[in-house]
């Protein structure tokens, strides 16, 4: 439905975007990660046609953006950075004036209106003037107006910033529902939403790409991942870890704590089970009475800081 | 039809918006008082013993030139400011939609400014033996000055953020409008000027088209004149438009 192909912009002496490709279909939810300043909203503001790219194609289901910006902008719905609305209007009226510039009017409007309203839960607030709104409903009320169409393709710029943890979790229960039948691209800096929504998570830098995966794949690329922790009952923790220092499969073993003794090893070949393998016949072995035994699965975190750079090195270079 | 269609949702959510924030009340309220105070306290109206409304219209340059900037400032930096221009620019219309849109809705709160005027028709109607086709004509070319105008700040407010900077620097574009054909400077130009000079810089001046609208004959040139500059100018505020997304 999406295709990004080459993008490239440059403001000023910054080059925003540089190079970017990838492509999302029907029933996927695009995560869009990357430190402040890495170009999302730059990149999103390239698919959804607002900034001409100095460079590169978008494609919008088989629409080119620059060439045939009205149809192909029919097909997106999209939520801007920081959620702009018409602080003059009220809710009602503003999301009336959203759909008839979607070219729906009379009943379709009335019709589709309401049902976003109801989506986005904002049915108590219709009548308020957008200004008197707190930043959670504000925010809701312009995510209702990139839904009005029922598009194919949802381009979502942070539309978790600012809600409170009830209104997040409504946010992206509601996108990974409609997930299933829309191509959908959100952008985020929480990394835990990424697991919880996404079927695919793409990491910028810099303009760059610098991973692109699911979840899972990306979690395994953690220095963390496949890390074992053994914990014992009883026994010398400098012991046991010189012991499982000593297994072929393991690459460094490090004591976390002397008593009850808990261990971890660092596995040679992060990708395969055999470590776990080896440890639990190890204790056989040993007669240790294992207390617990699980393997890392590697933190999202840890990978978003191993590949992108801190914005106070990015000052220095 | 579909054109036309986004122009008029952009107008009438632009027109609620000049009601409710309410610079439109402000606006004509303050435009019918002063045209009030200036045709009767400072031209003397009654005293004049002239069945025309000149007394009104020769202020009407001078009450626009502060007043019709304040209605059109907000047009887009207030589209900037608030982010909204974003919202509306990915919206499947053509940019020159909203540039129409918003440009009409402005013209009709002066429109409606203007119109409310018409107790002036009344009582010249009442007191002598007007010819109302002046007095048309010259309502014909109010309602042209203030598109020009506005469409001057409507190229002002694309260019910044702010509201003030938008409203300063369209009352000194409409300043040297009228200045430039302002009896009192086209005097000072003529003492050293050549006359084609003078000239050259006079027919820029909406003083000379808007006199010459006033006295009952609506000339192609006159009229060529405020619609070339209305478009002009909007067409302007589109590459502008463009170019700030550009970057």
């Amino acid at each position: 439905m999406i295709g990004v192909s080459n993008l490239r912009k440059q403001f000023g002496p910054k080059l925003a975007v540089d190079g970017i490709s990838f492509s999302v279909e029907k029933g996927e939810v695009l995560g869009f990660l990357g430190p402040n300043g890495a170009g999302k909203s730059t990149t999103m503001r390239m698919i959804t046609g607002f900034i001409p790219p100095d460079e590169g194609e978008v494609r919008v289901g088989s629409y080119n953006m620059l060439e045939q910006p009205i149809p192909a902008r029919r097909l997106i719905g999209y939520l801007p950075e920081n959620a702009p609305c018409y602080t003059d209007l009220t809710v009602l009226e503003f999301l009336n004036f959203s759909a008839e510039l979607r070219g729906l009017y009379g009943e379709a409007r009335r019709k589709a209106v309401a049902r976003v309203a109801e989506m986005c839960f904002l049915e108590n607030v219709l009548h308020q003037s957008v200004e008197t709104l707190s930043k959670g409903y504000k925010h809701r009320t312009c995510f209702a107006q990139s839904l009005l169409h029922d598009p194919e393709v949802l381009i979502l710029d942070e539309p978790t910033d600012g809600l409170d943890p009830n209104q997040k979790h409504e946010v992206r229960t509601l996108i990974r529902r409609m997930g299933e039948k829309k191509a959908i691209i959100f952008s985020t800096h929480i990394l835990e939403e990424v697991e919880a929504v996404c079927t695919r998570a793409i990491i910028i830098d810099r303009g760059k790409i610098v991973a692109n995966g699911t979840p899972d794949e990306l979690k395994r690329r953690s220095p963390l991942a496949g890390r074992l922790t053994v914990k014992l009952a009883e026994g010398s923790a400098a012991d046991v870890a010189k012991k499982l220092d000593a297994l072929p499969e393991a690459d460094g073993a490090s004591v976390v704590s002397e008593s009850p003794p808990v261990v971890t090893v660092q596995p040679r070949e992060r990708d395969k089970p055999a470590l776990a393998a080896a440890v639990s016949q190890l204790a056989a072995r040993e007669n240790w009475k294992l207390l617990d035994l699980h393997a890392e699965e590697g933190r999202l975190d840890d990978v978003f800081r191993s590949i992108t750079l801190p914005d106070t090195t990015k000052n220095r270079s | 039809m579909n054109s036309w269609r986004s122009i008029w949702t952009i107008a009438k959510r632009e027109v609620v918006g000049l009601f409710a924030s309410p610079i439109a009340y402000v606006f004509i309220i303050i435009f019918l008082l002063l045209a009030g105070f200036f045709t009767f306290m400072v031209s003397n109206f009654f005293l004049r013993n002239e069945a025309n409304l000149s007394s009104f219209f020769v202020w009407l340059p001078w009450l626009y030139l502060f007043l019709v900037p304040a209605v059109g400032m907000r047009m887009w930096s207030e589209e900037r400011r608030l982010g909204t221009l974003e919202l509306l620019l990915t919206m499947p219309i053509a940019p020159w939609h909203a540039i129409v849109g918003k440009f009409l809705a402005s013209w009709l709160v002066v429109t409606i400014a203007l119109f409310l005027t018409f107790p002036l028709v009344l009582t010249v109607n009442w007191l002598g033996n007007p010819d109302n086709g002046v007095i048309l004509a010259g309502y014909f070319g109010g309602l042209l000055l203030a598109g020009t105008y506005l469409a001057v700040t409507a190229l002002t407010s694309a260019l910044t953020r702010s509201q003030v900077v938008s409203f300063i620097v369209s009352v000194v574009v409409c300043l040297f409008l009228i200045l430039a054909g302002w009896p009192p400077v086209i005097d000072l130009l003529g003492r050293w000027a050549a006359p084609w000079l003078v000239e050259f810089v006079a027919s820029f001046s909406v003083m000379t088209h808007f006199a010459s609208i006033q006295k009952g004959v609506v000339d192609t040139r006159d009229l060529v004149f405020f619609l070339s500059i209305i478009v002009f100018c909007l067409f302007t505020t589109s590459v502008v438009l463009r170019m700030r997304r550009a970057g």
